[in-house]
């Protein structure tokens, strides 16, 4: 907007045609909104009695976005943006106050949030007792899940820079693997647990072999497609995984032999507690979230040493990798059997947390959740990570929980259904808001003198 | 030291390199002195760089041997053998050769001990320039850390080893004049430095034969003299030897010891830099006279 | 024999919606590089508007001329889901070009998942089915107790799809919209300083791929008579397949790549087993990716170092 310009001889004239041009803009936005969303929101198509499609109009309510659109559209032009402009114009120097308190709040994150997850279960049972299965359930376990999973994923593209779209399947694996090795021959959880780990392993190992020369997007694509073949197998395959049924009455975990039930070997008689099903939940949690830490543990020793940092050196530039006599497809396979790994200790956990489950919970969307986690939360960082684990996958379970809106809008709105439109739609603005993610710095894996953050501009994302 | 300057450390025969149609390498011959400096030059795009990735390994030759010899050079007799043997390499006593165009990239610099820099400078921006000396003692390090076994379970054993890396990491950077900056971001650097700072991550790999593309391209004079001197402090103080492309005639004049041109893919000279700065067929390549003056030229000095 | 006549018959008809998505596919990605995600979910909803603008024309209007009918609801399908590719480029990829690789193809995966379910809260989560338009057949070939019919629908199918290929390949091969395009995909910087307005080339290559998304949605409608709102996916995979099979960045390969993709489809199901019928469009992509992965007409890729 050329009328930006700070000529403060004429402010009446520049304001006037900001305004002119901020209408006229709007206007345009409401033509284009309107015409967008006439055929899906002007109509709805209903069946009748006779069960043919006829159609139902709801002009006030595309009248009503239409509107909200044009709306917001012109608070935008009218109010964000001269605001932004004037920020852009003031000097930039930062209050060193603030420095002082970023820093802070850098340092102190990581403990603070480490002692929040440990004590989070018990904070729950003494505030919300009634909804504490709910809330360590829904919310504890299942973000740990995916913060797990997140940080597999992690090593594969965040610090190999290889772009896994199907890493769903190694998180199949795992749970198929639990689920028929513990219905099969009745092994127990921590058997298989590491069992299932090498076995997404070895997939990944034996998927990636003829796939890691190809580059970036096909990559994708290859994993994509061989997620989606895995996925279409236990569908298809029904002696084996019990198609789309699934397998249920998968054994639960116990601590070392004692079952979280109500019998007299149980948990709670064992230990002379009164019979409850939070035993369970507590113990699982507490599981996850340990998985969870030898993760992160792991990953951060290997960042240390020489495989680590050959993921990253891959990211940054393959040729030179190679030049300095690094074997780039051993070190693909490893990041690639690494994520794997972690997929399948997350996926046996999960189907021991269900006790049962289907090829539904393995669908693309879950490893476009997953890859939007990494990429959110800034590639390569663990904290961003978990952060983006807890924004995506709590704010999704959150809405399950908006029934206080049926007050507002009435009975027949039901919150739930708008989960995922609001969750892609929230892709779209945080990809735009912070392409590089939450964490677009990078912490160097060795300094010679003193540690310095790395600016994310000079990090690279890898071409395979 | 028996063998002198007879022995050469890289020998290139008849190489040939075509993509499609085109003649990039036309039956290339020349050697490389053990311990010296020998430069290649031509007009842009007589196949220079070409020749440098068919030695790295990066590109598969279409004809051609290329051989590189550990030691003193005393091994070269066995060269047709292992030629005929079909294999990559031949170890003898202390002594090894290697038929580089058998080898895939990696183990060209793992196994043979050729590094390289790049034209277009690559570097690890994203990293420091510390840990660009680390990765590239990736192999020595990957040993001391049992495979990443002993680094996970056992970290302190796994230190230990990993402090002669950090020792050699400084070494090159001090000789580099990069030691003030090792904690910055490699993309950073100033283009000089990102340079210097290839060199020494090339010689954190301990080389037998240095490939340097175009080292001294978009320097100013002083940091082309600081080059200068680096290179002949390498060779004077390691086993290294060096095989330069550049166009900088300052850098060629004052360093090499030995010069080879090309002109579209076929060697037209291979001399000492008087030699070859006297040599009218290099004035024509490179001043780039029409094609008959080429022919008169070259009917002058009997060709 | 019927049988391989008949669903080479069948095979074409579905590869020429592949093709007609996948030429979509190929065309982002040779001009910005990325993977259209949203690209399956724009050609379900340009279905879905050709459903809503096919009621209006029979149950409201009255329309008698099927035709007539096809015709309009043609365009009008055209029209309104170029409007809507048109936007979501705006909204979704524009302000992120040249940023970070991931970045556009998250906002796609994104605007992928945005798009089915905003289908499934404004239409309902139920299958949508019109009554079968169209159903007269001709019988080309008879065999004992097997006869060999092609449909008017699928006549209708190929003949458009020729005839829109045609003013396609025209409109990209023989244009200066097709030389800015090529000047793009070359090099965008470039193309800016000698004067191509790159801003307006990608908007109109969005528009032209929805617009032959919106055909192939229509088609799929009228073909099949049912479509929901999670119809964009397996379409979509395949026809990214196709792309990838022809050779991205090749539009004839596109459309060779969709029909091959079709007769595959319809041959595994007729000869092995259907249950099985996306795993082999599935592993067909993986293989050409792993063993060929310039594609059937694409360049191949060289690695200069
Ligand atoms: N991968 C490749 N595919 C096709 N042609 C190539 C390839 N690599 C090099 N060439 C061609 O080979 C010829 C020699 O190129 P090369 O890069 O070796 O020249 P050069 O001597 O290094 O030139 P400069 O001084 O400009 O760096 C050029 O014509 C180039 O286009
Ligand atoms: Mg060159």
């Amino acid at each position: 907007m050329a009328v930006a310009a700070p000529d403060t001889a004429l402010p009446h004239t520049a304001a006037r045609a900001n305004l002119a041009h901020a209408l006229k803009d709007a206007a345009i936005t409401a033509l284009i909104s309107f015409a967008l969303l006439l055929p899906l929101i002007g109509f709805k198509t209903v069946q009748n009695m006779r069960n043919e499609l006829e159609l139902e109009t709801r002009i006030p309510l595309l009248l009503a976005i239409v509107a909200i659109i044009t709306a917001a559209r012109l608070f935008g032009s009218l109010v964000i943006e001269p605001w932004r402009e004037r920020r852009a114009l003031r000097p930039h120097a930062e209050d060193a106050r603030l420095t002082a308190l970023k820093t802070t709040f850098a340092n102190w994150f990581t403990p603070f949030a480490m002692g929040f997850v440990l004590v989070y279960p018990l904070i729950i049972m003494v505030f919300f007792p009634q909804g504490a299965l709910k809330w360590i359930d829904n919310f504890g376990i299942q973000i740990l899940i995916y913060i797990m999973l997140g940080w597999g994923l992690n090593i594969v593209v965040g610090l190999a820079g290889l772009l896994d779209l199907g890493y769903v399947a190694f998180y199949a694996v795992g749970s198929y693997a639990y689920a028929l090795l513990a219905k099969e021959f009745g092994l127990s959880f921590w058997i298989l647990l590491p069992l299932a780990g090498i076995l997404s392993a070895f997939w990944g190992v034996l998927l990636g072999f003829p796939v890691l020369r190809l580059r970036g997007d096909y990559l994708a694509i290859v994993t994509l497609a061989f997620g989606e073949i895995i996925r279409l197998i236990l569908i298809n395959w029904v002696s084996f995984t019990g198609g789309y049924a699934g397998v249920s009455g998968i054994p639960r975990p116990t601590l070392f032999g004692i079952p979280f039930n109500a019998t007299e070997q149980g948990f709670a008689a064992t230990f002379g507690l009164e019979f409850n099903p939070i035993h369970r939940t507590l113990f699982l949690y507490y599981v996850i979230l340990a998985l969870g830490l030898v993760t992160a543990y792991v990953t951060i020793r290997l960042r240390q040493l020489p495989v680590g940092r050959a993921w990253e050196a891959l990211r940054e530039d393959e040729i030179a990798c190679r030049s300095l006599g690094i074997n780039t497809t051993n070190t693909k396979l490893t990041a690639f059997a690494m994520g794997a790994m972690f997929a399948g200790f997350a996926g046996s956990f999960f189907a021991a947390r269900q006790g049962f489950i289907s090829p539904e919970s393995f669908t693309f969307l879950e490893s476009a959740t997953i890859l939007s986690i990494v990429v959110l939360g800034g590639m390569g960082s663990m904290i961003g990570v978990a952060v983006a684990a807890v924004v995506m996958i709590g704010g999704t379970e959150i809405m399950r929980e908006l029934d206080f809106l049926k007050y507002i809008f009435g009975n027949d709105f039901d919150p739930t259904q708008y989960r995922m439109l609001i969750f892609g739609f929230a892709m779209v603005l945080i990809m735009i808001w912070k392409p590089r993610g939450l964490v677009g710095t990078r912490e160097p894996s060795a300094f010679y003198k003193e540690r310095r953050t790395i600016l994310g501009s000079h990090v690279k994302e890898g071409h395979g | 030291m028996t063998a002198g300057p007879a022995a050469p450390v890289l020998r290139v025969e008849h190489l040939t390199m075509r993509f499609g149609g085109l003649v990039a390498v036309d039956d290339l011959s020349f050697a490389a002195a053990r311990g010296g400096i020998t430069a290649l030059i031509g007009p842009n795009g007589a196949g220079k760089t070409t020749v440098f990735n068919c030695i790295t390994g990066f590109y598969k030759p279409t004809e051609g041997r290329i051989a590189l010899a550990h030691g003193d050079g005393a091994i070269w007799d066995e060269v047709d053998t292992l030629t005929d043997r079909g294999t990559r390499s031949l170890h003898r006593g202390g002594e090894a050769l290697f038929l580089l165009e058998r080898m895939p990239d990696y183990l060209v610099t793992q196994q043979a001990r050729v590094a390289r820099t790049f034209q277009n400078i690559r570097l690890f921006t994203g990293m420091t320039v510390f840990e660009n000396m680390l990765v590239a003692q990736h192999n020595t390090l990957m040993v001391s850390s049992g495979y990443t076994l002993i680094g996970v379970l056992a970290p302190h054993i796994y230190g230990r080893a990993e402090k002669a890396a950090v020792e050699k990491a400084r070494y090159w950077l001090e000789q580099t004049d990069l030691l003030e900056r090792a904690d910055d971001p490699a993309g950073d650097l100033p283009y000089g430095a990102q340079r210097r700072l290839e060199i020494a991550r090339a010689m954190c790999t301990d080389p037998v034969l240095l490939c340097l593309d175009e080292p001294a391209a978009g320097l100013n004079p002083r940091e082309s003299h600081q080059l200068n001197e680096l290179l002949l402090s390498i060779r004077r103080e390691h086993t290294t030897s060096i095989l330069l492309i550049e166009h900088d005639m300052s850098v060629v004049m004052q360093i090499s010891d030995h010069v080879v041109v090309l002109d579209y893919g076929v060697k037209i000279s291979d001399g000492t830099p008087e030699a070859v700065r006297n040599d009218q067929k290099v004035v024509a390549a490179y001043l780039g006279v029409e094609d008959e003056e080429v022919a008169k030229v070259e009917a002058e000095v009997g060709l | 024999m019927e049988v391989f006549v008949q669903q080479l018959i069948n095979g074409i008809t579905l590869g020429s919606i592949y093709g007609l998505i996948a030429i979509g596919y190929t065309m982002v990605f040779g001009i910005i590089g990325m993977v259209n995600f949203a690209h399956g979910d724009v050609f379900m909803v340009s279905s879905f508007i050709a459903l809503i603008a096919l009621l209006i024309l029979t149950t409201w209007l009255g329309m008698a001329s099927v035709a007539l009918a096809l015709l309009i609801v043609l365009i009008v399908a055209m029209v309104f889901t170029s409007l809507v590719n048109w936007v979501i480029e705006r909204v979704a990829y524009r302000p992120l070009r040249g940023s970070f690789r991931l970045a556009p193809l998250i906002s796609a995966i994104g605007m992928s998942i945005f798009l089915s379910n905003f289908v499934q809260v404004t239409q309902g989560p139920r299958n949508k089915s019109v009554p079968p338009l169209l159903q007269d057949v001709i019988v080309i070939m008879e065999g004992n107790g097997y006869d060999v019919t092609i449909s008017y629908r699928q006549l209708i199918i190929w003949s458009i799809t020729a005839v829109l290929l045609a003013a396609f390949w025209y409109l990209v091969s023989k244009t200066s919209l097709g030389r800015a395009q090529r000047a793009c995909e070359q090099d965008q910087k470039m193309a800016a300083l000698v004067g191509v307005d790159v801003d307006r080339t990608i908007s109109i290559t969005f528009v032209i791929g929805a617009a032959l998304a919106a055909v192939a949605g229509t088609m799929y409608l009228m073909y099949y008579g049912v479509v929901n709102f999670s119809d964009g996916f397996v379409p979509g995979i395949k026809a990214f397949t196709a792309a990838v099979l022809g050779g991205i960045g090749s539009l004839p390969g596109a459309v060779i790549g969709g029909i091959l993709i079709g007769l595959i489809e319809t041959m595994w199901s007729a000869y092995f087993s259907i249950d099985y019928k996306d795993v082999a469009a599935f592993s067909i992509l993986a293989i050409t990716l792993i063993f060929l992965p310039q594609g059937l007409l694409g360049r191949p890729e060289v690695e200069k170092v």
